[in-house]
């Protein structure tokens, strides 16, 4: 298993040279460094001299990709895509366009974040399966189709209604939680559980449907059949037999998204004010600061390659007969 | 009840205790931490987080909401008068403006002789910084933190880990060593281009650190004492003096910005420390000063706090001001002294509805009006603009000024279909077609439907209480309105259509070639906005077909520097109270294209003679003979017409009934000494407007309840269902 994990690392590096590159191109398509300089700088009194040293103070005044000037290899190395790119693969990001250390603020700005998706994932990957096994456990009947029609029905509103409404139900008519805001420490969980609410009941639609689905295909295999025909009560089918076996497909979809929880989420942390990496990196698009978008891209990706890689691993410990080599 | 029973209710109590007993303190949905309640605390909000917090660096108004509060210049301005008036902060009296010529002998205030003004500034003794590490000395004197390798920094992560703090009194030396900071080129000072050009031997200054630097080592601190820097020097402990070249009189309202705020060298020696950026431990992030407030927490990600500087010098709360200010209470607190309020928390609030609802609850204590909410707060009737019911009944204020400042939708005077170029007949021709644009560009009608009535039309870039602003018909732009009745009013339609036959476009149409006439506004976003429909229905009224070109904000600026947008529109907000801010918006050598950017003339309007009156007016005094100059600028504006319209927005704040003192300034953000509030008051709105309602708990209860019910009976009937055997068991 250790050369696999090993081989599946080395095969990482082109994949982030890539989303490095792909991100680079896009970013410097849109803004070009002066255009960055001038957004750092304000609109007043912004003078080319100004511009210049901006852009020299942060490594902005060098060619893009390829430096036409320097010889051999410098003409590759001494470029902005190069100089900005390879500490990225020492997890050395730097700093921001603003001048702020990249690092520190991630790590200061990642645990509100996992506090709100953290329970967000666990709660609602719970709350599916259980209500999946549910609907799996009266299928074919008034139950089942009720529960797929309230699904669509949970489906097909949007994020952002759940949360509008939510606030407006529950902080601003009922007065049970801050509307939005976060406190750390123990005062935490009271801007929390609005949020994690709405996410969870957001998310039921869809992860119920995908669920039963799963569920349903083992239910109607044999070994379910055979448990039933030799007496063993239903709840012990669901959860010893059904439940077990749905795990495998269920773990593609939820291992790959747990090292990403540390990202956060654009939609939840805007809306609510709570001060994770999402906000932050939303921040970062609108003051055009390429070194913070750069690096979040980078995170990104590195986190899911960990979640990819987590997930085989996952399946190794859940069926015996997959072997990593 | 049976077991499953009794846990599910055991699990509901449980529930029920932990959300009570957790918010048993106070109302369930207040965002403030329980024990603050009932404390003499403001809370405010703010929408991203600052940039800068540097006082050479920091630009926006969004950051000088906090450290203005912090950072004390030499003046300020008079809290209440109007129009605005400067006075002494930190000195003892208005600065000695002293004028000479190039042999240093005194010269009269219009002298052509005079090469130089010097500033003479004296400190008033006794002021002191807010407890700071950089300030903190051993027995011997020496600074307690003096890290010598980044490592020493390692156990720090904010200022708040630095356990010992100092302070001393500020002297001259801290206000020059803060203008050497502001010539540093490393630190990109957004003046330092525009002082450079008033300040003598800045640009030589600068070239002086600019090669100490690259002869230091990279993050090693520059000890800007050591250089010299000609047109500052420090006379005593209390006393400098800035030197200019030639005559600027609008220097005294610089002197009222935060960058001219004194910087003990403590300070930049402390942050310069190894290892100390890293940890992101900067000036730029957290500020030092003498003023009322000092800041101590700085997580824009949450909250940003600033509590009252235990150091801060005796102020006192005005006891002049409006002849009004005295009936609405604005001197009751004449001669107290200032600051009132203890701290001052701001909480990100990205979102305008629930800044505006928290502000309903009572847990902000001020508010602006966002769209969505105008109709909620403002009511418009025949006698006016005026609170809603709604908001009188919660006892809410409502403070409306004048912002200081001037959006409008110009012309390129470059550009080759309306702009000024060509034969003199070529651009009398375009003159008219810019003035049959400007009348039927309904500005009114804009502010009404756009900005909710909350502006004015301009009739020149001056904006009411600035000297130069001119009322009722003297003021009138007679190109576009007609005097009638007692009032300003819009000329016709058909007036704009002969304009148009007379510019060589009747009906819209080339007079030669019969083609339509079409005009390109460029403007930020995509287009298809309701604004841009009734701007493209405007143009219609004269055949004119307008198109929209919109882009990016990095591309529209782009077309603006290199004078390629035919049509745009943009905005001014003052940096100072004086007409030459607002004139030099159309002051030739400021224009967009001839500066590369820098200027902020997007019309590039030059016209000899208004550049002639602009550069005489801008050397004097407020006076009759100023008055007349202004006038005949305004003249040429009206004539020539480089902006279609333009308005000076309205600022609407709302303040909870248990704040006193609050009177909107449109220049100065250093006004939070000012405010009182009745923390008391506060507390017992906020109970009676946020009192939880249960019952919707209750009823997820039981519709959960009610809805597994027939769940749990149908798998308990599954459950003993028989399977009958074949043939049946009669």
């Amino acid at each position: 298993m250790l050369a696999y994990i090993i081989r599946r690392l080395i095969y990482a590096i082109p994949i982030l040279i890539g989303v490095n590159l792909l991100t680079f191109a896009l970013f410097f398509v849109v803004n070009t460094p002066e255009q960055m300089a001038r957004v750092q700088l304000g609109d007043k009194h912004v003078t080319e001299e100004a511009v210049q040293e901006w852009k020299a103070q942060r490594g902005y005044d060098k060619p893009l990709l390829i430096n036409g000037d320097a010889e051999g290899a410098g003409a590759f190395t001494e470029t902005i895509f190069f100089e900005k790119s390879l500490s990225l693969f020492a997890l050395d990001f730097g700093k921001s366009d603003a001048g702020r250390n990249i690092a520190a603020d991630i790590e200061q700005r990642m645990w509100p974040s996992l506090a709100v998706a953290l329970p967000t994932f666990i709660i609602g990957i719970s709350v599916n399966i259980a209500f999946a096994l549910f609907v799996v456990m009266f299928r074919a009947s008034i139950f089942d189709t009720s529960a797929m029609i309230l699904c669509v029905g949970l489906m097909s509103v949007s994020g952002v209604f759940y949360v509008i409404a939510g606030q407006f139900f529950f902080a601003k008519e009922w007065s049970l939680v801050p509307i939005s805001g976060y406190l750390g420490g123990a005062d935490a969980w009271r801007f929390l559980l609005l949020p994690v609410i709405i996410g969870v009941i957001s998310g039921i639609g869809g992860g119920t449907r995908l669920y039963r689905t799963l569920f349903l295909e083992e239910a109607n295999k044999d070994y379910v059949r055979t448990a039933r025909a030799k007496g063993v009560a239903e709840l012990t089918v669901l959860f010893r037999h059904i439940l077990p076996n749905g795990m495998i497909p269920i773990l593609t979809s939820v291992v790959v998204v747990i090292p990403s929880l540390f990202m956060g989420s654009l939609l939840v942390e805007s809306f609510f004010g709570i001060p994770g990496l999402g906000s932050y990196t939303l921040d970062a698009i609108q003051a055009q600061d390429f070194a913070i978008v750069r690096s979040m891209v980078f995170l990104g990706s590195v986190l899911y390659i960990i979640g990819l890689l987590l997930t085989d691993i996952s399946y190794t410990l859940v069926d015996p007969r997959v072997r990593l080599s | 009840m049976n077991t499953q029973g009794s846990l599910v209710v055991a699990a509901l109590a449980v529930a029920f205790t932990f959300l009570t007993s957790g918010c048993s303190e106070g109302a369930w949905n207040n965002p403030h931490p329980a024990d603050e309640a009932g404390k003499n605390i403001l809370y405010s909000n703010f929408s991203g987080p600052p940039k800068h917090l540097d006082p050479v660096i920091s630009y926006s108004s969004d950051e000088g909401r906090f450290i203005d509060q912090i950072y004390d210049p030499p003046l300020q301005y008079h809290y209440l008068k109007r129009p605005f008036e400067l006075e002494p902060n930190t000195l003892s009296s208005m600065p000695k403006i002293v004028y000479l010529d190039t042999e240093g002998n005194e010269v009269a205030s219009d002298s052509p002789d005079l090469a130089y003004s010097d500033y003479l500034f004296e400190l008033t003794p006794g002021i002191y910084y807010q407890p700071h590490p950089a300030l903190a000395l051993d027995t011997s004197g020496a600074p307690v933190y003096a890290f010598e390798s980044s490592d020493d920094a390692e156990p720090y992560s904010s200022l708040n880990d630095f356990s010992e703090t100092g302070t001393r009194e500020l002297v001259a030396g801290d206000y020059a060593y803060q203008l050497k900071r502001l010539a540093d080129p490393t630190l990109l000072s957004p003046i330092r281009g525009l002082m450079s050009e008033y300040i003598l031997g800045m640009n030589e200054f600068a070239e002086v650190v600019k090669a100490e630097r690259e002869a230091q080592q990279e993050g090693e601190w520059l000890d800007l004492r050591t250089l010299d820097f000609s047109g500052v020097e420090v006379i005593d402990r209390y006393r400098f003096r800035i030197r200019l070249k030639g005559k600027y009189p609008q220097f005294s309202y610089w002197l009222a910005f935060h960058f001219f705020a004194p910087i003990p060298f403590e300070a930049d020696r402390f942050y310069s420390m190894p290892g100390m950026a890293d940890k992101n431990i900067t000036l730029d992030w957290y500020p030092i000063g003498t003023g009322p407030y000092m800041m101590t927490q700085n997580d824009p990600n949450e909250a940003i706090i600033l509590e009252k500087n235990p150091n801060y010098r005796d102020d006192f709360y005005p006891a002049e001001g409006e002849i009004s200010d005295r009936t609405a209470g604005l001197l009751d607190d004449a001669g107290q002294k200032i600051p009132f309020i203890d701290k001052v928390v701001y909480r990100l609030e990205k979102e305008s509805i629930p800044l505006w609802s928290k502000f309903l609850q009572g847990y902000y204590d001020r508010s602006g009006i966002a769209s969505d909410s105008f109709d909620q707060a403002i009511s418009v009737g025949s006698e006016g603009i005026g609170l809603s019911d709604e908001m009188r009944e919660r006892g809410i204020s409502l403070d409306v000024a004048v912002t200081p400042g001037t959006y409008y939708f110009g012309f390129n005077m470059l550009d080759d279909v309306i702009g000024d170029t060509g034969t003199a007949e070529e651009r009398e021709k375009k003159r008219l077609l810019r003035q049959a644009i400007a009348i039927i560009y309904d500005q009114e009608e804009y502010i009404s439907i756009f900005y909710n009535g909350r502006g004015e039309t301009a009739m020149s870039p001056i904006p009411p209480g600035i000297f130069g602003y001119q009322e009722g018909q003297e003021g009138m732009n007679e190109s576009v309105f007609d005097w009638s009745d007692g009032a300003v009013v819009r000329k016709n339609t058909d007036v704009a259509r002969e304009l148009m036959v007379k510019a060589g476009y009747p009906d819209g149409r080339n007079a030669e070639t019969g083609e339509p006439l079409v005009l390109n506004l460029d403007t930020v976003g995509s287009g298809g906005s309701a604004a841009q429909s009734w701007l493209i229905k405007q143009f219609k009224k004269i055949g004119i077909q307008l198109n929209i070109r919109g882009t990016d904000y990095n591309r529209f600026k782009d077309k603006m520097k290199a004078g390629n947008a035919q049509m745009f529109q943009w905005g001014w907000l003052a940096d100072y109270p004086d007409a030459e801010n607002f004139l030099f918006l159309l002051y030739g050598p400021n224009g967009q294209v001839v500066t590369q950017g820098a200027g902020v003339n997007s019309s590039n309007f030059d016209h000899d003679r208004y550049n002639a009156l602009f550069e005489e007016m801008k050397l004097m005094e407020n006076s009759p003979e100023r008055m007349e100059i202004i006038r005949e600028m305004i003249d040429i504006l009206h004539h020539e017409m480089p902006w279609a319209s333009s308005f000076h927005p309205h600022s609407y704040v709302l303040n909870n009934a248990w704040v006193y003192n609050s009177k909107p300034h449109g220049i100065s953000k250093s006004v939070l000494k000012y405010l009182r509030i009745d923390p008391e008051q506060r507390a017992r709105m906020q109970a009676e407007w946020n009192s939880p309602v249960l019952w919707p708990l209750f009823m997820v209860v039981i519709i959960i309840l009610v809805t597994a019910l027939p769940g749990y009976l149908a798998y308990r009937r599954r459950l003993n269902h028989r399977i009958r055997p074949a043939g049946g068991d009669k």
